[in-house]
């Protein structure tokens, strides 16, 4: 084991893989020379060299279109985004063609899209997007939004085994926040598997990515007030763990649900929609969620404050739904 | 709203899960004068046929819902006005669609939109940056119209309406309730406007006191509560009150679509509804029989019914009854029935089979500590059939087994039967043996493992050992008994060893057993 921060992690995870299979390949703005905008990738050209940490051009929809015409061609590519609000230049070719070619000719589509997201950082509405239900929505993509630096490697590992194409949202309020032991060996996490992230018994928390922190820092004010909270941290959204997310809501029968991607359409909605189908005897009260309003996500940081859901946004409606 | 002056009298919530209920006969016609709590009329639904008392004194000013009609709980079914006052007439009915719409649609419309979506839009503006104006806007368009949409709700809601709190049963409350038989109304509830959650129907039942005989708080003491009282109860206390006129609509309404799920699926009406043929005669069904009709496929639908049967002699029940029969019945007024011997045997003889007092709960198997033992009864008129269940039947000897199965037998044929008596069984006993009858196969009350059946005693051949040792033929009592158990659940050789454990229990039954 090894202390890592969530972006050395990733780092770690992505090196090993490009180490053990040469089909592996990094493409992505400023990936190579300047070692990414995050620096995730940062000595990866000086060691695969420059046609495995391919710089490419401005431009998403050719980043992922190469991707998928390699992949096609048996490679397994890694694309970055250098934001993921830019992803949906990319659309198109995510959608239309990589979502889609395996189940119209039979071909597979290894890619990974890596995303990084989030936002509380000031970046305004085209640096801090959290757009997972988008793509979750999709048919034929997977999506993977992991909160530890050990399950952000193994789960990267899992991605670039895996060979559907597979959006692998990096939350990076994280990258550099979050330091934990992670095996040094390679490891892959299953997708659609979540994590208990605290055990309780009187309320759930559904949530993923930066979420289960700020789900975590309410939790403990909640037992201060004697009330247990469960915090499920899904790992991935697509697939994602129903049998854990209902297993929670039958033993607590009151749930919340949390995510910091917008609240209409959000994924929390299927979520919710699919606890109050199966779950439906075993509630105790309203299925509740807290998620960003329906607005672009602000610049100022005060209003990016009241933006993304908030340690007492999340104690407010806990306790909301412990007293109900 | 005129409940000073007159009282409604409303189809009663009988059960959670019970939507309806028909009107078998009016006791009284109108003008006729009434007492508080005096029986007004009949009625039959899914769960239980009873009577329901006058809610108020006075005369019957208006029969509104005629016999043979089914409605919906809460309906209003007659309208009670003070002895001398001038009859309703329509004027009442017409009150009961309109009744306080303004009340209940100040909480649930949106705010008026002047001034609130003008805050709203501030307030988007200021805290997200950019203001949604298609939400500020909403309010405005909807107001207008949304009175119209809201259910009126019924005008025998309480005037101090708002304990939304204290009525409105969440899923899992209302299934737990279901489950164990619990008078809701009985648990404090510590929920949000005294709801009772999860934690408190789980304590409550945990406690032990949904099925002992607590009495409820007295600040709590409605007459909606004296129906729970166990049947052990003095008898006065168990006469069965209806449950005062339902709240109003607002938890009415949840209330109602909790217990879907746990209600039975509505039996789909025949499909042809002709006239009948020369010589048929017509008639329609009752809520009871539909109800009867309905749980009997579903449960052959259900358990995989597998029926074992073995010969018991009776010889030394006979013989100890009928020294008992004296005394019970010049000490207690109590006749110990073969019924109440088998019963009492049999609860001795399930707790070495948890699995046939068990249940399937989807892919669990529950097993219990208790017996609440359900014995099926026909009704007087012969058209119905009912299942009332004795509570606790563990803690009872063979005396307080025959008071239970008469007291709460005679209340069955009586009409006596409230809502908490008809559920929570765990095993049922069925005894055809009346009419002579020496072998069934019963069906399986749902979520029942097992039904038992008992038959006629009769006397056979019976061969048996003499003092010597030699087969000898003896005449002896013989009954035949039955178990039909949920294959799913329980094994042929269960079953079997069950039948061979309850048979020992009654062929060695000595004179100090009770």
């Amino acid at each position: 084991m090894a202390e890592m921060t969530y972006l050395q992690a990733i780092s770690d995870g992505l090196r090993m893989e490009m180490r053990r299979d040469e089909r592996v390949f990094v493409i992505g703005e400023d990936v190579g020379v300047y070692g990414g905008a995050f620096k995730v990738t940062l000595g990866f050209q000086e060691e695969f060299g420059p046609w495995r940490v391919i710089d490419s051009p401005l431009a998403e929809t050719a980043i992922v279109g190469a991707c998928t015409g390699a992949a096609i061609m048996g490679m397994r590519p890694v694309a970055e985004m250098q934001f993921a609000d830019f992803v949906s230049c990319a659309w198109d070719h995510l959608v239309t063609v990589a979502a889609k070619q395996r189940f119209r000719a039979g071909t597979p589509v290894p890619i990974v899209v890596r995303l990084p997201s989030g936002g509380g950082f000031s970046g305004g509405p085209f640096h801090s997007q959290n757009p997972e239900s988008s793509f979750a929505h999709i048919p034929g993509l997977k999506c993977v939004c992991p909160a530890t630096p050990e399950d952000a490697k193994g789960l990267l590992i899992t991605a670039i085994q895996d060979p559907n194409p597979v959006l692998f949202f990096e939350h990076k309020h994280l990258y550099r926040r979050i330091k934990s032991e992670v095996p040094e060996e390679r490891y892959t996490i299953p997708f659609g598997k979540a994590r208990t992230h605290l055990e309780g018994d009187d309320v759930s928390v559904i949530t993923w990515g930066a979420m289960v922190y700020t789900a975590g820092e309410a939790a403990k004010k909640l037992d201060e007030d004697g009330v247990s909270v469960e915090i499920i941290d899904l790992r991935t959204v697509m697939p994602w763990d129903r049998e854990a997310v209902l297993a929670s809501a039958r033993k607590t029968s009151k749930v919340l649900v949390l995510h910091e991607d917008t609240r209409t359409g959000g994924f929390g909605a299927e979520i919710a929609a699919t606890i109050a189908e199966e779950a439906f005897e075993d509630l105790d009260g309203p299925v509740k969620r807290i998620a960003a309003p329906d607005c672009p996500v602000p610049f100022s940081p005060v209003l990016e404050k009241a933006f993304i859901p908030q340690v007492d946004d999340v104690v407010a409606g806990l306790r909301e739904l412990a007293a109900y | 709203m005129a409940t000073n002056t007159q009282t409604e009298v409303v189809m009663p919530q009988m059960g959670v899960s019970v939507a309806e209920g028909t009107i078998t006969k009016w006791l009284k016609a109108e003008g006729d004068p009434i007492a508080q709590d005096e029986a007004l009329l009949e009625i039959s639904t899914d769960k239980v046929d009873t009577e329901v008392p006058s809610p108020g004194a006075g005369v019957v000013a208006q029969i509104v819902v005629q016999e043979g009609e089914t409605v919906d709980v809460g309906t209003v079914l007659a309208v009670i006005a003070p002895a001398g006052s001038e009859p309703a007439g329509s004027e009442a009915g017409s009150e009961v669609g309109g009744a306080d719409v303004g009340t209940v649609t100040q909480d649930e419309m949106p705010p008026p939109p002047a001034t609130q979506a003008a805050a709203d839009e501030a307030m988007a503006a200021a805290s997200e940056g950019v203001g949604d104006v298609s939400q500020a806007a909403e309010p405005a368009q909807q107001a207008p119209a949304a009175p119209a949409e809201t259910p009126p709700a019924p005008a025998a809601a309480p005037a101090g309406g708002g304990d939304n709190g204290r009525t409105f049963l969440s899923p899992v409350v209302a299934r737990i309730a279901s489950e164990h038989g619990v008078d809701v109304s009985q648990v404090q509830g510590t929920g949000t406007g005294g709801r009772v959650t999860k934690k408190d129907i789980l304590a409550f039942v945990e406690s032990g006191a949904s099925i002992r005989a607590t009495p409820p708080p007295a600040e709590e003491a409605t007459p909606q509560q004296v129906s729970a009282t166990p049947p052990a109860a003095p008898s006065e206390v168990a006469t069965p009150v209806a449950p005062q006129p339902p709240p109003p609509a607002a938890p009415q309404a949840p209330a109602q679509a909790v217990s879907t799920p746990q209600a039975a699926p509505r039996p789909q009406p025949q499909a042809v509804a002709g006239e009948p043929a020369q010589g048929e005669a017509v008639e329609p069904m009752t809520a009871m029989r539909r109800g009867i009709a309905e749980h009997m496929r579903r449960s052959l639908d259900t358990s995989a019914h597998v029926t074992s049967a073995i010969e018991v002699d009776m010889s030394k029940v006979v013989a100890i009854r009928g020294k008992l029969k004296q005394e019970y019945g010049t000490a207690y007024g109590v006749n110990p029935t073969y019924l109440s011997f088998v019963a009492r045997a049999t609860v001795e003889t399930l707790r070495d089979f948890p699995w046939i007092n068990g249940e399937i709960r989807g892919d669990k198997i529950v097993t219990r500590n208790y017996v609440n033992l359900g014995f099926a009864v026909e009704l007087a008129d012969g058209k119905g059939l009912i299942v009332p269940v004795v509570k606790n039947t563990e803690g009872l000897n063979l005396l307080g087994m025959a008071r239970a199965v008469t007291e709460i037998a005679a209340r069955a044929r009586d009409k006596k039967l409230t809502p908490d008596d008809v559920q929570g069984g765990t095993f049922t006993i069925t005894n055809p043996g009346g009419y002579g009858t020496f072998h069934g196969t019963p069906v399986i009350s749902q979520p029942q493992a097992g039904i038992l059946g008992t038959y006629a005693v009769v006397k056979r051949p019976w061969v048996v050992q003499d003092e010597l040792g030699q087969d000898v033929i003896a005449v002896r009592p013989i009954m035949n008994l039955t178990l039909t158990y949920d294959h799913r659940l329980v094994d042929g050789a269960l079953a079997g060893r069950f039948l061979r454990d309850l048979r020992k229990r009654l062929e060695s039954w000595g004179e100090s057993d009770y």
